[in-house]
């Protein structure tokens, strides 16, 4: 199937739906757990899941539940997760990831990485800017204005499903901190607008999605680095001052994390 | 592919001796380093010799170049422990310790699984990638080959 039908087959709201619960889990996903999340039937749950899959969008896994082994254990269960093939759609026809990969190979060979860091930094802390509330940060109104893909860099993880339900309005850890609340939700709304799609780890965020993910395999030092720097600008733009960004790759994640720094060791 | 195991070799011109002031930091890196290498899904070896348990004191293209060789299991577990570990950081800050060198610092080749290379196998193959470029006997991360010899296609 190519990228246009790939795509299309999200047109249908149900299946959008269904799309994005799947796509926001750190599992995999079962059909009555789809269903129920969708609040649909489960055989209408498992057609529409069956139809992702074969447009490619979603993979399935045959899986026995967990802690059932051996025989007598029933059959294994199938189960859903969000394809790693990325479909891109441009008409007219673009092609800015060769010119993208070209870029990076150039920066390599110079050693440019220093000037990367530099521009990247100062390009995150603009968007950081442009996304928070632009006016004291201390009232704590923008759990209701700034949600997740209001900022201008609203990116292709800004779909209605991601960052929508951890609720933008929270800190990382919850801290007693009225401040630091308000600003750790405007962290996590950015971070969702741009793709990241973050979720909690301890007192900090972690980030499930790599929005450079093509660049950074072919240049990982280069495209992380950048990375890095890309959102240590956001988090200056975004006035977090009770957050910093540091690299901990890990496989099938995006290579940041940020932590809390009050609460961090 | 099972009977088969990954060696990489690699160099890295230092911009001080490693005693220098100016390598703490980068020095003090080696052992943690080394340990997650020691303990990462899909090691098997690396050169190290004797109460270092490292390899810096083995120097056979001149005081300022060390060398690290090490074999895997496979190239999925050692681009893991390369890129998707806590030796990434280090990767992102190599400039700050080491000067960039205008020829291919890293190499990669097949070993039958058993077989520990040595260290004049491995010159031998970075002067390969270096004169022709990567090929099935001798390639890097961003033309990888099988141990069939196949072309991989990421």
């Amino acid at each position: 199937m190519d990228d246009v039908e790939a795509i299309a087959a999200l047109q249908d709201p149900v299946r959008r739906r269904l799309y994005e619960y799947v796509a926001a889990q750190d599992h995999e996903v079962g059909r009555a757990e789809a269903a129920e999340a969708a609040g649909i039937q489960r055989t209408l749950a498992a057609f529409h899941l069956d139809r992702l899959t074969d447009a490619g969008l979603l993979d399935t896994v045959f899986r026995r539940p967990a802690g059932r082994t051996g025989p007598g254990a029933g059959r294994p269960a199938k189960l859903y997760r969000r394809s790693a093939a990325e479909r891109v759609v441009s008409v007219p026809p673009r092609d800015y990831r060769a010119l993208a990969e070209l870029l990076a190979e150039v920066v390599a060979e110079v050693g440019g990485e220093e000037i990367l860091e530099r521009l990247a930094r100062a390009r995150g802390r603009s968007a950081g800017a442009a996304a928070g509330p632009g006016e004291d940060p201390r009232r704590g109104a923008e759990g209701t204005g700034a949600g997740p893909g209001a900022g201008p860099g609203a990116g292709p993880g800004a779909g209605p499903g991601e960052g929508g339900d951890a609720g933008p309005a929270e800190a990382p850890g919850g801290g007693p901190n009225v401040d630091g609340v308000a600003v750790g939700g405007r962290v996590e709304a950015a971070l969702a607008a741009r793709g990241y799609e973050p979720y909690r780890e301890g007192t900090g965020l972690r980030l499930r999605n790599c929005p450079f993910h093509a660049l950074a395999v072919e240049f990982p030092p280069l495209v992380c680095g950048m990375n890095l720097a890309l959102l240590e600008g956001l988090l200056d733009g975004l006035e977090a001052t009770g957050m910093t960004a540091r690299m901990d790759p890990r496989p099938g994640e995006c290579c940041v994390v940020l932590d809390s720094k009050n609460n961090h060791s | 592919m099972t009977d088969h195991h990954l060696a990489e070799f690699n160099v890295a011109r230092l911009r001080e001796p490693l005693d220098a002031p100016s390598m703490a930091e980068f020095l003090a890196l080696f052992e943690p380093i080394n340990a997650l290498a020691d303990s990462a899904p899909g090691f098997v070896w690396r050169l190290a010799d004797g109460a270092a348990d490292d390899a810096t004191g083995i120097r056979p293209y001149g005081d300022d170049v060390i060398i690290n060789m090490s074999v895997w299991e496979s190239r999925e577990a050692l681009w893991d422990f390369v890129y998707r570990s806590a030796h990434l950081d280090l990767l992102r800050r190599r400039r700050e310790w080491l000067l960039r060198m205008a020829e291919p610092e890293t190499v990669m080749w097949w070993v039958p699984a058993g077989r520990i290379p040595s260290v004049e196998e491995a010159r031998e193959r970075l002067g390969r990638v270096r004169r022709d470029g990567p090929g099935p006997e001798a390639f890097t991360f961003r033309e990888v080959y099988d141990a069939g010899g196949e072309l991989v296609r990421s």
